[in-house]
């Protein structure tokens, strides 16, 4: 059962062929066998995903099912589930019991989907290779001694190995997309505003967007429907009806518009990687579609940018986690100053405090102007590439992550190095557009990504444009062999 | 002393009177157990976002237009970050560089009879944080979150005031402002009007202004007025004795009377402001301005002038009528009422029925006597069934709640003796009693008159028209 | 922009951190290239560009005035490190 996409599992169920209960144990055994290898979970909720799949079977006896209704998935462990461990990947809420659900929590709920577990990712969303989480490093299925990119690498590497059929992951500045190529699976990051943040713990609150994970783009589809929409909870969740996603993948790609950037396939990018993604687009182009070049020419501002915009919103952000009303507090505080200080220097690993630190700065006096104000301004210049680019193109592709997974431990104690293989995922969040990643082939035993970027809340072309592709090709249907 | 100016500017956290917080759905009763009334959103737990609340707008816009002020059609919410035990986020939500009230301005009356224009800089909406308990628990500090989100609005004004009377004017102003415009309960005990003072003094004439202090958190107007004057004093000291006055926050010791440093606020105060992401810019359109608009009530300064024309009433008559909405209706009502006789009314409002309010501490819409039936006592001096001074005790018992004032004055038999053969046969009781009087009276001790009346009206138990007592009396005596 | 100790002690200060000392050498080289990387933005003008702060071009939505959260206080403070008499418990706080 573990080898069917949600699609075939939507089916199965809906014919009765297996139950959400036989699913669910299945997917429970597989994790209990190669989740020791992977490291993918933080928390297992075995008991309460067996008691969801049965409450998923009784529903459908009702005739109440839904596409999703029994179907396992897993969730990032920074989306908040009521009564379940929520940690965000961090010392500092290693016992941090959500209250409350996310509105993606409560969506997939509503849909009778069944949890299985949280997965484990970089610490508050801050990594590129699942190497700064509290809960150790994810391995990656396809190379043990890989990394799984990050920082949504426990849901990655979790459906990669076929422990989940789905997931959901959040992306601030790659962080669906970088470990969906590296894992070689599916991931869409929706525009801005497309699904609610509301019980999704905030890294960089302007940047941050929750999307699904899944093995093809037809399962994405299926599981965006069930996440994306309006949440009054959200400030900046956006009033707009949520396409039918799965209704639209079929659409032919004749005559469709594709931009090549070419700051993207410059210096930087591993030359068997851009072999790799040049085989898909020729790919593409055999499928109908019209390729031309295109220039983003402030794209190597966006590192940058993003190295100051985000700190300085997560600097505020994490503020909350004080040692006060929940989270870690330290021993003995002799008074209110130490209590805060050794709470969090204790609660935190060394790349959040890095980012503290740099975000801090960025905003304090004097420097606001030349930093966070400057950064800002630079993102208004990248924006307006793509809106430039876009009156051309109807999507963007390229390599989703410059290299293949490197090693666990090859870029851990080198920040920059690291930050640099988000060098082709953080423009878009910055713009607040839609990205996907899909599986384009390997090198070697490690999967190479393409991304796709689309105008804003065209996650229905993306989802459309990955799907033909994946009509034509199987890569998105291999399997590490240790995790057939 | 006559060489120094003062500088006084000052900024007002007006709390709003919404039910519900500025950004969460929790309740915002005052006096509620502890940290009872804080939801996730107020406790700024992981992962939870801010909704603004539309009443807040709405009332940040009413007295945007009262005060002649710019409704922005476009503002911005930023963090105001720093660590403190009751700021559960770390950062308090506040408008920044663009408020969404800016200019404006209030004029003030002053002691001498005087008016001044005191500019208004800005107002801007914001959240409130929790309280610190320092009660002992085993030495630590209790911290309740219940207030913690609760809408302000801090109003700023110019440095333009030059007295802790003048300031104090400007306060009360504004305190009586909002509580008209009803976006504020004024409660000043419970903290919802409260005051922050810049205080500086400058040798007279000179060009720049001194340095500051900051006066924080004054919660009655006599605490501001001696809280000004105390620092006030401080200042021109430390500078005639040779020191400088230092930039700091300040607090008012009302015990002591003084002011002393809050060392905990002034390391460090790099609030590093930066938009709130989780918060859009707030568009206020011409409809939303338009419906605060019409949602304004006539305001304090053309109430009192529409007193003083509509019913002929003093400037200072108008003033204290007008002080509020509630005793302006109240009077309203009783001269309509009545049909006539604004004056009467506005005697009896602001004498008999103002002074029982204030000495049992009641408001208006608790006052046993409603202006009906206030009415209907006026109505009998006027119709002379009752003299104005037996009036009087009709008023306190119907306070008491012995019934309308014809019910009293049934039932005590107060009725006024109108009837002249009535009248005169009480007056020939009193001249039969008083022989000796009377004989002195005839023989020209004018000065007996008054005793006659007197003991006419003692006989009729002051219920015989005074008038007629007098005219009748005057015939009688002669013989 | 290159850190050095003392400025990491006073970021650190304003993000409350404790920083150990042995290991404030390696944050302020870190800091410091990151920082430099950050830099690299310097090389364009942008004179006149509007400050983008949110991807989104969009106005802030209104809530109604309802009371819709009822009280919680166990709940919340079932994960609270210190509570007593529904207070969260810290060192004295001293104005
Ligand atoms: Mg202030
Ligand atoms: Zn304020």
């Amino acid at each position: 059962m573990h080898k069917k996409t949600i699609a075939q599992l939507s089916a199965g169920l809906a014919a009765g062929e297996f139950s959400s209960e036989a699913l669910t144990r299945a997917f429970l055994e597989r994790v209990e066998r190669f989740n020791p290898q992977l490291n993918a979970f933080i928390t297992l909720t075995a008991e309460s995903a067996l008691i969801q799949a049965r409450a998923a079977d009784e529903r459908r006896r009702q005739g109440a099912a839904g596409p999703l209704t029994g179907v396992p998935i897993v969730h990032k462990d920074i989306f908040c589930t009521q009564g379940v461990r929520t940690s965000c990947g961090s010392r500092i809420l290693d016992r941090f019991i959500a209250p409350y659900n996310a509105t993606v929590v409560e969506k997939f709920n509503a849909a009778g989907a069944v949890m299985l577990g949280k997965t484990n990712m970089d610490e508050f969303a801050m990594g590129s290779s699942n190497e700064t989480s509290f809960y150790g490093p994810v391995r990656n299925p396809w190379d043990l001694d890989a990394v799984p990119g990050g920082s949504s690498g426990g849901s990655a590497a979790a459906v990669a190995a076929r422990l989940t059929p789905g997931a959901t992951g959040t992306d601030t500045g790659g962080s669906i997309r970088q470990p969906a190529a590296l894992c070689g699976i599916t991931g869409i990051k929706p525009t801005y505003g497309r699904v609610s943040r509301w019980g999704m713990i905030a890294y960089a609150s302007s940047l941050d967007q929750g999307g699904p994970m899944a093995r093809t783009a037809e399962d994405c589809a299926l599981l965006l429907a069930a996440m994306a929409g309006f949440d009054p909870r959200d400030s900046t969740c956006v009033d707009r009806p949520v396409p039918d996603y799965a209704a639209l993948l079929d659409q032919p790609l004749t005559g469709l518009k594709v931009g090549l950037p070419k700051e993207y396939f410059g210096e930087g990018l591993d030359s068997a990687v851009a072999q790799v993604v040049e085989e898909a687009i020729a790919e593409y182009r055999r499928l109908g579609a019209e390729i031309v070049e295109i220039s983003l020419p402030n794209s190597h501002l966006a590192i940058p940018a993003y190295y100051v915009v985000a700190p300085a919103e997560c600097s505020s952000n994490l503020a909350r986690i004080d040692g006060v009303r929940y989270g870690h507090r330290c021993e003995n505080p002799k008074d209110l100053q130490d209590l805060y200080t050794r709470s969090r220097a204790e609660g935190f690993g060394a790349e959040v405090q890095r980012r503290i630190l740099v975000g801090t700065f960025a905003l304090s006096a004097g420097y606001y102007d030349a930093y966070y104000l400057k950064a800002q301004q630079i993102r208004r210049l990248i924006s307006d590439d793509f809106r430039r680019a876009f009156d051309q193109v109807d999507v963007i592709m390229g390599p989703t992550s410059p290299t293949v997974a490197f090693n666990l431990g090859e870029k851990v104690d080198d920040p920059i190095t690291m930050y640099l293989s988000d060098i082709y995922t953080i423009a878009v969040n910055l713009a607040g557009l839609p990205g996907l990643s899909l599986p384009v082939g390997f090198v070697g035993q490690r999967p190479v990504g393409l991304q796709l970027i689309g105008n804003y809340f065209a996650e229905d072309r993306l989802l459309n444009v990955a799907h033909r592709y994946q009509q034509v090709t199987d890569w998105h249907s291999r399997a590490p062999a240790a995790f057939a | 002393m006559m060489e120094w100016e003062t500088v006084i500017g000052l900024e007002i956290h007006a709390q709003l009177a919404t039910k519900s917080k500025i950004f969460s759905g929790a309740a915002i009763a005052y006096g509620a157990e502890p940290n009872t009334q804080a939801c996730a959103i107020d406790l700024g737990m992981p992962g939870v976002l801010p909704v603004l609340n539309q009443d807040a707008v709405r009332m940040a816009a009413m007295l945007g237009l009262a005060i002649g002020a710019q409704v922005a059609h476009r503002s911005v919410f930023a963090r105001k970050n720093y660590f403190y035990p009751d700021l559960p986020k770390g950062y308090q939500i506040s408008q920044y560089e663009l408020p969404v009230v800016q200019g404006g301005h209030l004029t003030v009356d002053l002691e001498d009879g005087s008016s001044k224009v005191i500019g208004i800089t800005r107002a801007h909406l914001e959240e409130d944080a929790g309280k610190s308990l320092h009660e002992d628990f085993q030495g630590l500090s209790g911290i309740d979150l219940n207030r913690a989100g609760t809408p302000l609005l801090e109003i700023v004004s110019e440095p333009e005031m030059r007295s802790a009377k003048e300031a104090v004017a400007y306060m009360k102003k504004l305190h009586q402002l909002v509580v008209y415009l009803g976006i504020c309960d004024g409660n000043m005990q419970e903290g919802s009007f409260r005051c922050d003072a810049n205080v500086s003094v400058r040798r007279k004439g000179a060009p720049q202004f001194g340095t500051r202090a900051e006066i924080k958190n004054l919660n009655s107007f006599r605490f501001v007025e001696r809280a000004i004057d105390f620092e006030v004093e401080r200042q021109i000291d430390l500078i005639e004795s040779g020191h400088k006055v230092v930039q700091e926050t300040r607090l008012y010791d009302p015990d002591k009377g003084e002011t002393r440093s809050m060392r905990s606020k002034e390391e460090a105060n790099d609030y590093r402001y930066f938009p709130d992401p989780d918060l859009l810019p707030l568009i206020v359109d011409e409809a939303f301005i338009e419906a605060a608009r019409a949602a304004l009530p006539e305001l304090p300064d053309a109430k009192k002038q529409r007193f003083a024309e509509q019913y002929g009433l003093s400037g200072y008559d108008a003033g204290v009528l007008t002080v509020s909405r509630e005793l302006a209706a109240f009077y309203e009502t009783v001269v309509a009422s009545l049909g006539s006789e604004p004056k009467l009314c506005a005697n009896w409002v602001m004498g008999d029925f103002s002074a029982f309010l204030n000495k049992e501490n009641r408001e208006i819409a608790d006052s046993p006597v409603n202006a009906e039936q206030l009415a209907g006592l006026l109505r009998r001096i006027q119709d002379r069934t009752i003299s104005g001074k037996l009036a009087k005790d009709v008023f306190e018992a119907m306070w008491a709640g012995e019934g309308d004032a014809d019910t009293v004055i049934e039932k005590r038999g107060l009725r006024q003796i109108t009837d002249t053969s009535a009248i005169e046969k009480v007056i020939d009781d009193v001249m039969a009693a008083s022989p000796d009087q009377l004989a002195q009276y005839r023989a020209g001790k004018d000065k007996l008159f008054g005793f006659f009346v007197g003991q006419v009206m003692k006989l009729s138990k002051g219920k015989a028209n005074p008038q007629q007592v007098n005219d009748l009396l005057m015939e009688k005596l002669k013989g | 922009m290159s850190l050095g100790i003392a400025e990491v002690a006073k970021i650190a200060h304003l993000a409350r951190l404790a920083i150990r000392k042995e290991d404030a050498p390696a944050y302020a080289h870190n800091l410091s290239a990151i920082l430099e990387l950050v830099e690299q933005m310097n090389a364009v003008d942008t004179t006149g560009v509007t400050p983008m702060a949110h991807p989104l071009d969009m106005a802030q939505r209104l809530r109604m005035d309802v009371v819709s959260e009822a009280n919680q206080r166990e709940l919340f403070q079932a994960i609270a490190p210190r509570v007593e008499a529904g207070l969260y418990l810290v060192p004295k706080v001293i104005e």
